[in-house]
């Protein structure tokens, strides 16, 4: 036995406020490793999962795995039901309709993705100066929060893209806008617990930058609630682009949209179901996949969390 | 409880302060002349220098907000820039419609979830349960407009049962009218649904974990009396708030619906109104709305305040 192997085993590490490297008692790694578990363990999470591979890979690659042009015109084909040359049957303008959901995959996850990108960062930011600053920048900042969580979601979203002008951009910027504010105050009910813990009040003590303290000491602790709220917020957005889209305000046409899709084939649906029927189809499975994850990562990160359906109060 | 309407109240009064605000300056973003794009083809100087007069957009941008302020309210959200008629006058037409459609939807969404969710909580882990979670997640998944789609497909396309679009005032013609909103509210409804079934659940398990519940089995109490008399009771007034928020929501927040079942309501409004660029008039939906949200909200709160006691301490 040698002498380092009776040397007592060392008490919880010290606290170092200035090492680099986040806090020890909550951590972004962990955080991810346990997601990652109470995925795998969760059948319906895992099914989600696969599903959401599936869409990505579609969303990649949908351009080269469609088996037509998304625009390809065949007056011949005009509303023909599913079939072995078409899938999913034809539009009223004879396009294969399952070219038109695979490629409008990506246009989903994008805006999506970004929106929630957008709204992640913004809020984020907001929520960890109002928390930690608190006074005058939390009570203006919050209050401007309230203002744009005062509105339902799906109406102030089409007036932003209304008075903007339709489009992708402005459709992904208006999503981001209206879930900014979920993120502000998740991330500021965050930073009020965090703030009163030892290691974050050890940090202030000997002079360590506001900047470094949220970066490296709050941000990772509250990493948990933010993932989930990111994971339900993706099927929101999604949810809220099919809305906008079938209002004629997102992706505009020809390219293709699953709520523009809907939107188009509304007129003709008692007579060509397939029109109605699987861009729909597509929008459903996105968004219960998001969910089934977001469920899933809730249960085990931050039990305490709004449910899926409570939250989803806040889609109108 | 006084000071906490007062509070909830007064904070409700900044807030849709801020809302004025943001609505005010949504005609502030648009790319060019309000006035000219709304015109569009049918400009016509007359017209022109009489609207951009009437909407006060030659004055200084804080005189102007103040006016909007001070005109909203006495009742005055401006003109149509296509028909001339008083905003206030056309979106008050149109919230029948809506409020018919989401009080509609709401009752039907009570009808299946509180069954579903008082029965899925106390016989957890059963068949209706499980069946109960399974609904609940496909209700929170789905999108209504697509349900409307699908409605429309069967009940209007393979059965025939109901008309596939369109409305009948409820004071015209009941039946022509019930008959007309079913697939609409049936639409909402089952995301509604899902929403409260998830809620009823959860709150009657957490009622059923309380001391005085395990009390009142102890005493004999058949389990019918127990969840009646006991656990209802309580398990249901936190519900209160989520059905008032989410008929708050409703009356705001069902434009997609309105359009696919060319439903005349106010979401209909706001969408005719961003198709023909008819700034006051969506300014005005949207304020209204907003405003309507946020009483409605506040009506919730207090009502909940006074159905438990507890609030108004917090």
């Amino acid at each position: 036995m040698s002498a380092g192997d009776r040397t007592p085993p060392p008490a919880a590490p010290p606290v170092d406020p200035v090492d680099d490297r986040p806090s020890a008692s909550a951590g972004g790694a962990g955080t991810l490793r346990r997601a990652l578990t109470a995925l795998w363990h969760d059948p319906p999470a895992v099914a989600g999962t696969l599903v959401l591979l599936v869409l990505l890979v579609v969303g990649l690659a949908g351009q080269w795995l469609a088996p037509a042009g998304t625009n390809d015109v065949d007056v011949d084909q005009m509303l023909r039901p599913p079939s072995g040359a078409h899938p999913f049957g034809t539009d009223e303008l004879g396009r294969d309709v399952l070219s038109r959901v695979l490629v409008a995959a990506r246009v989903s996850l994008q805006v999506g993705l970004v929106s929630v990108g957008i709204a992640l960062a913004v809020g984020v930011t907001v929520g960890l100066l109002a928390g930690w600053y608190g006074g005058w920048t939390d009570n203006v900042l919050m209050r401007g929060m309230d203002v744009l969580f005062a509105f339902p979601v799906l109406l102030l979203a089409v007036a932003i893209v209304a008075v903007l002008g339709p489009g992708l951009v402005t459709a992904t910027t208006a999503i981001g806008v209206v879930y900014t504010p979920i993120f502000a105050r998740v991330t500021r009910a965050g930073v009020l617990a965090v703030r009163e813990q030892v290691f974050v009040r050890a940090a202030v003590s000997i002079g360590t930058s506001d900047l470094r303290i949220l970066r490296r000491h709050v941000l990772p602790n509250i990493a948990a609630p933010l993932i989930v709220q990111t994971s339900l917020s993706l099927a929101f957005a999604i949810l809220s682009e099919a809305a906008l889209s079938f209002l004629g305000l997102g992706v505009q046409p020809p390219a293709p949209a699953w709520g523009r899709m809907l939107y188009d084939g509304r007129g003709f649906v008692t007579d060509a179901w397939w029109l109605g029927f699987f861009p729909g189809a597509a929008i459903f499975l996105t968004v219960l996949a998001f969910n089934l994850v977001g469920d899933a990562l809730r249960d085990v990160l931050d039990p305490r969390q709004l449910t899926v359906s409570e939250a989803r109060r806040s889609t109108r | 409880m006084g000071r906490f309407v007062l509070r909830r109240l007064l904070q409700s009064v900044v807030v849709l302060l801020g809302v004025t605000l943001v609505v005010f300056l949504l005609l502030q973003l648009v790319p060019g002349d309000p006035v000219r794009v709304s015109l569009g083809t049918r400009f016509d100087q007359q017209t022109y220098d009489a609207l951009r007069e009437r909407s006060g957009l030659d004055r200084p941008l804080v005189v102007q907000y103040l006016s909007y302020v001070g005109n909203a309210l006495t009742g005055d959200l401006g003109v149509s820039f296509r028909s001339g008629q008083p905003v206030t006058t056309i979106v008050l037409e149109r919230l029948p419609a809506t409020l018919s459609l989401a009080v509609t939807a709401v009752l039907l969404a009570l009808l299946v979830a509180f069954p579903l969710g008082v029965l899925s909580a106390v016989r957890s882990g059963s068949l209706v349960d499980h069946a109960a979670r399974v609904f609940s997640q496909f209700g929170v998944s789905v999108p209504d407009f697509w349900m409307g789609i699908m409605g429309i497909l069967l009940f209007a396309g393979v059965l025939g049962w109901l008309p596939p679009s369109g409305y009948v005032a409820l004071t015209d013609d009941p039946v022509g009218w019930a008959s007309h909103v079913a697939l609409p509210a049936a639409a909402v409804g089952l995301v509604t649904a899902s929403i409260l079934t998830r809620f009823i659940r959860s709150s009657v398990l957490e009622v059923l974990a309380e001391d005085y519940v395990r009390t009142a089995e102890a005493k004999g109490l058949r389990p019918r009396v127990v969840v009646v008399r006991h656990v209802l009771r309580n398990a249901l007034i936190p519900v209160v708030t989520v059905v008032g928020v989410q008929l708050a929501s409703l009356v705001g927040g069902v434009i997609v619906i309105e359009v696919l079942f060319a439903w005349p309501g106010v979401g209909r409004l706001t969408y005719d109104a961003v198709q023909a660029r008819d700034y006051p008039v969506l300014q005005g939906a949207v304020l209204f709305v907003a405003t309507l949200f946020l009483l409605m909200n506040l009506l919730v709160d207090v009502l909940y305040a006074r159905l438990d006691a507890r609030i108004t301490l917090r």
